[in-house]
């Protein structure tokens, strides 16, 4: 019998802890994906995050450190100085990266490091139970905005692609959804440019991914996906916000 | 090689690239600034890597991913930004990661005065640690120290902090860099550097807690096998005439130097005896059993209010004697005539 559909090498044959109908297990499987098809499994190593993203390295077979909350692209960055030939990334949550960490991912871009980020954005903090994220959209109710966000007191969401993409060391900046098969796609393919952009040398990369978390929005699954495309894609459009073509530099 | 005449600031560095480092993050502040500009003139051209990270807390966190990539890697910084760096030293301490941090105390807060002090002996983060704690009183130990201090933290995998004041940091001094310490030799093997699973034949390697233990684990482990360990081999003090003394002395860096100061001016007034600790974790404790009956007292110069270090220091009297701390005052820091004047009260006082 052959195997039609397995587990990726650069996954850890251990079952997914995440909430059911978070989109974190899928994210996950198409990193792995990815590296397998590039077969850079043997030359990768991973940077993990505080947050539900924290539960990456438990479950990716490839060499990975833990980082603090929102360090995780200094860490990589002192990965990256010391592995220029290997494949980095680090794997980040909303509140890690657009909260805590906006200093380390401003400057991690503004340097140029030569690793990618994939920034996982489902608009509240998963792991602490729901409160609101920089992210998080005007009118959201989480336990730290139980009225909804109000943009007077909050300010607007935090747009990080567009952020990023005004900085010179980021080279490939792309923004997507895993909401359906097609996105799903499309994500994977974000993510290897992402991942080619890195080796070939060219600078920083971030693929951010709307995402869901069904437990903290009070959501089905289903609800969840759905919300994805009618309230998260309008209020953060998807697309490439910096492009990067290779033998670009 | 012979004598050289260098600031204490550079002879850290370039110690530390001898001791082969070769990865250095660091953010500016005073009085530690020429740490960084050293190695930012001398890592390009001795194949090493400097970044000016955007904060403190970065460059800490880089020191991290380097260290976690099996490369001898330094920060350095001073009281303000040593606070910032203390929650990623936490964590290596648990994730057992190797690393140098110099800190070179000023007074104060962010906002203080840039004079020197010794005003970070407590500072402390999360998760109930202990890190190798150097404190150099000479110019040639700042060397000795920071060469020493890499090899201590490959050989336990933890990290070590080189505690100087700002004095240290900004005198110059003679410096004979052919008398370092030996290379420690044996020092283990760092498999667990993360280059790729491909280095250990596809095996994937999670630097969280080493060897897949737990957090009780590891810290059950570190109580019970790692610091006695460190206790054992690492403790370093020196002693002067403490058999004998009428009041014995306690102090570390500048304000050891500030006490023999204060012993040539008191003459045969009173005898004094001396205590440095040149790690003040371990601290020294079983050298207080070395002071002989004539001690009526202990007294804790430090450059700083109320004192840091002489908690350790009534730890290690045990009640045997009082102990008095002499530090700064309402006019500036301390100072010999400082010292002179506590003793004298202090022996006045002991005499009726
Ligand atoms: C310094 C610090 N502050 C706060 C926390 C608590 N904390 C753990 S996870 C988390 C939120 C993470 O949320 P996000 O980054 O959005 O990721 P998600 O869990 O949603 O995937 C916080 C605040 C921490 N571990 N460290």
């Amino acid at each position: 019998m052959s195997v039609l559909y397995g587990k990726p090498e650069s996954l850890n044959d251990v079952p997914f802890t995440f909430c059911p109908g978070c989109t974190h297990g899928l994210t996950l499987k198409l990193v792995a994906s990815v590296i397998d098809e590039m077969d850079m499994g043997d030359d990768t190593i991973s940077v993990g995050c505080v947050g539900c993203g924290g539960y990456m390295p438990w479950f990716m077979n490839v060499d990975t450190i833990f980082s603090l909350h929102g360090r995780a692209p200094a860490n990589a960055t002192g990965v990256k100085r010391m592995n220029p030939d290997k494949l980095v990334f680090t794997y980040q949550g909303d509140g890690d990266l657009a909260s805590i960490g906006t200093a380390e991912i401003i400057h991690a871009a503004h340097r140029g490091e030569k690793f990618t980020t994939i920034f996982v954005n489902n608009t509240t903090y998963g792991m602490t139970g729901g409160q609101m994220a920089p992210t998080t959209l005007i009118g959201q109710k989480t336990t730290t905005s139980p009225y909804g966000r109000d943009a007077g007191l909050c300010g607007q969401p935090l747009h990080i692609c567009e952020l990023l993409s005004t900085i010179d060391g980021a080279k490939y900046i792309e923004r997507v959804a895993v909401d359906s098969p097609v996105s799903v796609r499309k994500a994977k393919k974000a993510i290897r440019k992402a991942f080619e952009c890195q080796m070939a040398g060219a600078g920083f990369s971030l693929i951010e991914i709307l995402s869901t978390c069904p437990t903290n929005w009070g959501m089905s699954p289903l609800e969840s996906l759905e919300r994805i495309r009618t309230e998260m894609i309008p209020a953060y459009p998807l697309g490439v916000f910096k492009d990067w073509e290779e033998g670009d530099k | 090689m012979t004598k050289v005449l260098m600031k204490g600031n550079e002879v850290i560095a370039e110690a530390a690239l001898r001791a082969g480092c070769r990865a250095f993050f660091g953010y500016p502040i005073t009085p530690q600034n020429e740490i960084p500009e050293y190695f930012a003139r001398e890592m390009p051209l001795r194949n090493g890597t400097f970044i000016q990270a955007e904060s403190e807390i970065a460059a800490m966190n880089m020191v991290m991913g380097a260290s976690a990539s099996g490369a001898r890697a330094m920060t350095s910084t001073s009281g303000p930004g040593y606070c910032l760096k203390l929650e990623a030293l936490a964590a290596m301490t648990l994730t057992r990661l190797p690393a140098v941090v110099v800190v070179v105390m000023r007074n104060g807060p962010a906002f203080g005065t840039m004079n020197a002090a010794q005003e970070d002996y407590r500072m402390n983060g999360n998760g109930g640690y202990k890190v190798v704690t150097f404190a150099p009183s000479t110019i040639q130990e700042a060397a000795d120290m920071t060469f020493e201090a890499f090899d201590i933290a490959d050989q336990y995998r933890n990290p070590v902090v080189i505690l100087a004041d700002g004095m240290i940091g900004q005198m110059m001094g003679s410096v004979d860099f052919d008398k370092l310490p030996a290379k420690r030799e044996h020092l283990p093997e760092k498999t667990w550097a993360l280059h790729g699973r491909g280095q250990r034949n596809g095996k994937s390697e999670f630097l969280f807690i080493a060897e897949g233990k737990n957090h009780y684990q590891e810290k059950y482990d570190a109580e019970t096998i790692l610091y006695p360990e460190i206790k054992a081999n690492e403790t370093s003090v020196e002693i002067v005439d403490v058999e004998d003394a009428d009041i014995v002395m306690c102090a570390y860096g500048t304000a050891a130097r500030m006490c023999v100061a204060a012993v040539e001016a008191i003459g045969s007034e009173v005898k004094l005896g001396l205590i440095r600790p040149r790690t003040l974790w371990p601290f020294p404790y079983e050298t207080f059993g070395q002071i002989g009956d004539p001690c009526k007292a202990i007294i804790c110069p430090e450059i700083n209010i109320i004192g840091q270090m002489i908690d350790d220091v009534r730890i290690a009297s045990a009640g045997r004697w009082p102990v008095h701390h002499v530090g700064d005052s309402a006019t500036g820091p301390l100072t010999p005539d400082g010292i002179i004047e506590k003793v004298k009260e202090v022996w006045k006082e002991m005499k009726v």
